[in-house]
């Protein structure tokens, strides 16, 4: 018994030193299962190693209990810019050496960073279910027209794009919105204009949220992130997206630091960057590739639906992850306190 | 003891002085019970310890400790607490200052350090960060160089800031927490602007939620629990499963379902516009109502169980015969039945709201941002915003409110018994 129970446990090991097992978190839903079709599987199947996939909030908090008791379980996360930085700066993720993980031109300006690697380009937009309806909306500005489109809106519960879309509203122009919000009277205007909104806002938290709420007919219009939207659509709901005022920002993989798997982390992050299967992946849900090249390979009416698509992208804002580092505490505590009112 | 003629008698003790005295043989053996109980609950008290009050401790603690400056920068915060503060510090702090930032640049320290000071004010970061590029190379004349290319380096009010966040302890999370902060000026406890303060608010409406739904639990709870212990035994099993069973089941799946049922075109509002009660859906989720509703859902099983257990025991023919004596049926059971349910109520209610000012995944779900209670920010600031510090001095709040309402219902609770005694 006791003989064949220390067979066991030898295979065992045995079979998992064989095919190692990298951890990779990401924002769940539509994203991971895109994610999954588009990389995970593929990554198996080439016999490169398997992938244990989890996701999480984007919440740093577990990262860094990782990073600072040394009992590092995930290899590779999912991350938003400024997050990324930030972690960047206080130590939390891997360098990256871009030598092993393709060539640096290949991508599009954000995407290759000292941490990160650019996944795909998403953008924070209006949506409305145009079945509904009757008058489109067109900008923020309607948005916050509760006279011509009565009842509640959804928008996400965070300092972070809330404060851009309420300037925008307030007519600030698209490329000025950080020089504006860099100032306090800037900070102030925007608390002011989400003031005249503030009953009829529902606030939102996870991707999913707004979309669940659309259908349900809880709130008129939205802010969402573009790919939900899509998947929506897919599924059947005749939702609308306004690109005017979209605000895009990258999601990054980062390898956390003291991985034990960093080389074959490093050669998931080389696969994933591949345009091949960025293609598969920007079929699976809208978002934009970051490689280039993956752009020409994929068909020109699904190129149209994404944030990086030409016309797309110049109605939009890059959001400013760098400011956001700087200020993102200040006015997230100043948001929450407004908010809680 | 020398009025006890059996234990103390000369007689006894006489013929061998050496011989320990029965009291003494009485009390080594009473010893003795007591040293193998406590061995027999020591793998208790060692969990206890280890799995309880450890954690704990270490995380309250955090709301008081104040590594970052000290471990980033060890040599100027030692040279920070022997600066008087009357005058901008000399040259040799300034060099000092420089030469252990860029040190801290090189090894990844500066960013927890500079982010313990955006706490205080948070233009610090920056200031912080530009050091180590604005420093002269040579470190010749620091002083000068870096107040000309940052006038903040030039204000007092900078250095005592520093010298405050340099302590290896601080206030500033505990104070925060109450909305007082320490004036960088003055060195007072201050208010916060009405625009950041915070806590307080949150800490009141966590007491006056729970507060709320503690009485809609004792109010719905008491008939419920009166009403099963009323039946016979087998339709009460049955009923009771019907209690318990949304208490076996999960918190998130319960309080998800509410979302389903609340919501505009949920089963309620439709059915309600069904019947041409209401034309337009009333808003019943994401906001207070919605979170009084399905927390009081929650946790009725919590009032229910205890205030059963208590009315079982109460023999029926107390009521008969207050009745019998002539008793309005009402006036008998006010005054007869439900005293002695007081202790089922007391303990079901503590248990209620001591759960339910802990809350967080239901407000966080079913509320809007002004039903956030407590623990909601603790979250935050632990998963979001990593700011442990201002975690654990929210916990501590937290655990001292818990901690005086025990105190309380021990109180309470104690006096008709220390009155029964006597």
């Amino acid at each position: 018994m006791v003989k064949k129970l220390a067979v066991l446990i030898f295979a065992t090991i045995a079979l998992q030193a064989q095919a190692e097992t990298l951890t990779v978190i990401s924002f769940g839903g539509t994203n991971k299962d895109a994610q999954d079709k588009a990389f995970y599987k593929p990554f198996t199947a080439a016999g490169l190693g398997t992938i244990d996939a989890g996701e999480y909030n984007g919440e740093m908090a577990r990262i860094r209990a990782m990073v600072e008791t040394k009992q590092v379980g995930w290899d590779v996360v999912e991350l938003e810019t400024p997050e990324l930085l930030r972690g960047c700066e206080e130590g939390l993720f891997e360098t990256l050496d871009w030598n092993k993980l393709g060539k640096k031109s290949d991508f599009i300006p954000g995407s290759v960073s000292e941490c990160g690697a650019g996944i795909f380009v998403w953008s924070t937009v209006l949506t409305y279910d145009a079945d509904k309806l009757k008058t489109a909306p067109t900008s923020w500005a309607d948005f916050w027209d509760v006279k011509k489109f009565p009842g509640k809106r959804a928008l996400r519960k965070s300092a972070k794009y809330t404060l851009e879309i309420a300037l925008m509203a307030d007519g600030v122009k698209r490329e000025d919105v950080y020089k504006v919000l860099a100032t306090p009277a800037g900070v102030d205007r925007a608390f002011k204009k989400l003031d005249e909104l503030k009953p009829n806002i529902q606030w939102w938290e996870s991707g999913a949220q707004p979309l669940q709420w659309l259908v349900s007919g809880d709130v008129v219009m939205a802010s969402a992130y573009n790919g939900r939207v899509g998947t929506a659509q897919a599924e059947g709901h005749n939702f609308k997206i306004v690109w005017d005022g979209g605000l895009y920002d990258l999601d990054n993989w980062a390898i956390v630091k003291g991985s034990q798997h960093k080389a074959l982390a490093e050669k998931f992050i080389a696969f994933a960057n591949q345009p091949e299967n960025q293609k598969v992946y920007a079929e699976n849900i809208p978002y934009g590739p970051t490689n280039i090249k993956a752009g020409s390979l994929l068909e020109p009416a699904r190129l149209k639906q994404l944030p990086t698509a030409p016309d797309n992208l110049a109605k939009s804002v890059q959001v400013d992850a760098n400011f956001w580092l700087e200020h993102g505490e200040e006015l997230e505590q100043r948001f929450n306190s407004w908010a809680a009112k | 003891m020398s009025q006890n003629p059996v234990l103390d008698t000369p007689a006894q003790s006489a013929p061998n002085a050496h011989e320990p005295t029965l009291r003494q043989r009485l009390n080594r053996s009473e010893f003795a019970k007591t040293r193998r109980s406590l061995l027999l609950i020591a793998p208790l008290l060692v969990f206890v310890v280890v799995c309880f009050l450890f954690p704990i401790g270490s995380i309250l603690s955090q709301s008081i400790n104040n590594p970052e400056l000290p471990e980033a920068l060890p040599q100027t915060s030692k040279a920070l607490q022997a600066w008087s503060g009357d005058a901008l510090p000399d040259e040799h702090l300034y060099a000092l200052l420089a030469k252990e930032l860029i040190a801290a640049r090189d090894q990844g320290q500066i960013a927890s350090a500079a982010k313990r000071l955006s706490y205080e004010d948070a233009s610090y970061r920056r200031l912080i960060l530009a050091v180590p590029r604005q420093a002269p190379a040579d470190g010749v004349d620091v002083k000068n160089i870096l107040i000309a290319k940052q006038p903040l380096w030039g204000d007092i009010t900078t250095w005592r800031t520093l010298q405050r966040a340099a302590k290896p302890l601080t206030s500033l999370y505990l104070l925060s927490a109450f909305d007082r902060k320490v004036d960088a000026k003055t060195g007072a406890i201050v208010s916060q602007p009405a625009d950041q303060a915070l806590y307080v608010n949150v800490l009141l409406r966590t007491l006056w939620m729970a507060t709320v739904v503690t009485l809609l639990c004792v109010g719905i709870g008491y008939p419920l629990a009166y009403w099963l212990a009323k039946q016979p035994s087998g339709r009460a099993n049955l009923l009771m499963i019907l209690v318990l069973l949304p208490f076996w089941t999960s918190l998130i799946v319960r309080t998800a379902s509410w979302i389903v049922l609340l919501q505009s075109g949920g089963l309620i509002n439709r059915a309600l516009m069904g019947i041409g009660l209401i034309d337009h859906p009333l808003t019943l989720v994401f906001n207070r109502l919605g979170v009084y509703i399905s927390m009081t859902h929650i946790l009725l099983p919590f009032i229910v169980l205890p205030l059963y257990a208590v009315m079982k025991g109460i023999s029926p023919s107390y009521m008969r015969a207050a009745i019998s004596l002539g008793a309005h049926p009402f006036l008998a059971f006010w005054r007869v039945y439900v005293p002695q349910t007081f202790a089922g109520i007391t303990a079901g209610a503590l248990l209620v709201f001591m759960m339910a000012i802990g809350y967080y995944v239901t407000p966080a779900l079913l509320g809007g941002p002004d039903d956030q209670m407590v623990s909601y920010f603790v979250a935050f600031f632990t998963n979001s915003t990593m700011n442990w510090g201002m975690a654990a001095a929210l916990g501590s709040q937290l655990l001292i409110i818990v901690m005086l309402l025990y105190i309380v219902y021990v109180r309470v609770t104690r006096t008709p018994a220390e009155a029964a005694a006597r």
